[in-house]
């Protein structure tokens, strides 16, 4: 990594990044230290694992495009084994499974590839069609439908839509004198992490009706509003310097980001409910399994990806 | 040495990035012996999974009980299974000539050792616990003293089945209860091991099969 070679917008975001996470440990030591009789385990431990993740994330984007690709197909691999412990499976395709997880490496290498034609329809088109196939070879029809579609729908979500956060990384730099590269996707994740927090904290401070009591009893319709809010003003303000989009353009992208994350957000959760735990997995201590964090970006990072490279790839 | 190294550089790891184990009371695995691990088993990956919960100083004192006609039959099988899984063979099919199975394994615990055994003599059914055979009384018997470590593992039956030559990647929950002790009967002992299995396994269920 050549740190002074980044765009100087890409040394800010990150050194911003840095210095809130910084805050965020402070503040938690703080209330450690003023209020000993509560409890605050739970808070240190997110806080911890969110300085790993941004050092995960920092490798990610900062080195080259193998480094990237191996790290972010991880993820996903990990994202991916996460939902298959998860769900109920069949004995029998023990070997359709494993014929789902070889799409990993094959998806990420025409990230790699940057071959976005083949990209874009490997997963929805050929594994789609394969995977069935190699089941009904194995002739187990009790279950069929269901082992199917909960197998393809694990891999859209956790494999298709995640590979999107890694094909901006290879979209052509040119076109983004600002940001360069990887302002994007650290455009991106940024802000489906930050509204994720915001409609976390807007709910608690102001939110009193429940905006999807059945599957995600916390949220509340005033932390969804002030999330999108706070996700649509800061998507307006970063956008000059981490995307080539203009300034409406960026409104749409928060709104996207907003929206897509709180929709993300819920849909984990309903699989969560619909299975009967609490969290998807440990990986992340204080923040639970893998799916729990990347939720928000199974949806935002196939819709912005789409709504940039509409406008300007 | 170079059992360390094995698990250093290829146990961990792959275990780590392909299976990921959650172990759950962690804290009551031992550090040192003489102690006995009983787990279930459910898959080839039973042993090693189990393995790679030790911390690496430790490895070089645990030590799996395996049948020796299965794993003395060829001659590479052999020599990994006795110095990079560290097994502790035993003959199956000596009882019959009214030999002692387990002076081996009386005296590996002699000597410190972490012994691994799995009670159910062969794999069974994915997360099933088969009736337990009665050989961990018998050395109890011998060796009263020496603390008892049930484990539940949850998940490695789905990694790599009976009979699979495929592994496939898959969290893996592994209970480990607190220590059980000799009280001097061997139908007492044995039903309070079965119980806390099934404990450890309905924990098991309950938290990923809910």
């Amino acid at each position: 990594m050549n740190w002074n070679g980044l765009p100087v917008s890409v040394q800010i975001a990150f050194m911003a990044i840095g210095g809130l996470l910084a805050i965020a440990s402070l503040s938690s030591i703080l209330l450690v230290r003023t209020k000993p009789e509560r409890n605050y385990t739970e808070l240190r431990l997110r806080i911890k694992t969110w300085w790993l993740i941004v050092a995960v994330f920092a490798v990610a984007v900062l080195f080259n495009r193998t480094v990237s690709v191996i790290v972010l197909g991880l993820v996903s691999f990990l994202a991916f084994k996460e939902y298959v412990s998860l769900v109920p499976t069949r004995r029998a395709d023990h070997r359709v499974l494993f014929w789902a997880y070889l799409a990993i490496p094959i998806q990420f290498y025409w990230v790699w590839m940057a071959r976005y034609g083949l990209f874009i329809i490997f997963i929805p088109v050929f594994v789609f069609l394969f995977l069935p196939m190699r089941m009904i070879l194995i002739g187990e029809t009790q279950g069929f439908l269901r082992a199917i579609g909960t197998l393809h729908w694990g891999l859209m979500i956790t494999v298709f839509g995640l590979s999107h956060a890694a094909f901006m990384l290879v979209l052509p730099a040119e076109v983004n004198p600002a940001g360069g590269t990887m302002g994007l996707l650290i455009y991106l994740v940024f802000l489906t992490e930050i509204n994720d927090v915001a409609q976390y904290l807007w709910g608690k401070s102001l939110g009193k009706r429940k905006i999807s009591p059945k599957v995600s009893p916390n949220k509340t319709v005033a932390g969804f509003l002030g999330g999108v809010f706070t996700t649509t003003v800061l998507a307006v303000l970063l956008a000059p310097f981490l995307t080539p989009l203009l300034r409406y353009e960026a409104l749409g992208a928060g709104l996207l980001i907003g929206l897509g994350g709180f929709v993300g957000d819920v849909t984990i959760s309903a699989l969560k409910r619909d299975i009967g735990v609490k969290d998807s997995g440990s990986l992340l201590p204080g923040h639970g399994g893998i799916l729990d964090r990347l939720d928000s970006l199974t949806y935002t990072a196939p819709l912005f990806f789409h709504y940039v490279y509409f406008l300007h790839y | 040495m170079l059992r360390s190294l094995f698990f250093l550089l290829i146990v961990k790891p792959l275990v780590l990035l392909i299976l990921g184990i959650n172990a759950r009371g962690r804290e009551h695995l031992p550090l040192s012996g003489a102690a006995i691990i009983v787990a279930n088993h459910n898959s080839h990956l039973d042993t090693m999974a189990l393995m790679s919960l030790f911390p690496l100083s430790v490895i070089n004192k645990v030590h799996p009980v395996a049948a020796a006609d299965y794993f003395m039959c060829n001659r590479f099988i052999k020599w990994f299974a006795l110095n990079i899984a560290g097994i502790i063979p035993i003959d199956r099919r000596m009882k019959e000539k009214g030999h002692d199975v387990f002076a081996a394994v009386i005296n590996a615990l002699d000597n410190n050792s972490i012994v691994i055994i799995f009670p159910e003599g062969t794999r069974g059914e994915p997360e099933i616990m088969g009736r337990m055979k009665n050989g961990i009384a018998h050395l109890l018997r011998e060796r009263p003293d020496v603390p008892v470590i049930p484990v539940f593992f949850h998940g490695l039956g789905k990694s790599l089945p009976k009979g699979e030559i495929l592994l496939v990647p898959f969290f893996v929950d592994a209970f480990i209860g607190e220590p059980l002790h000799w009280e001097g009967s061997r139908s007492v002992f044995m039903d309070k091991l079965a119980k806390t299995m099934s404990d450890l396994q309905r924990q098991a269920v309950i938290v990923t099969d809910a």
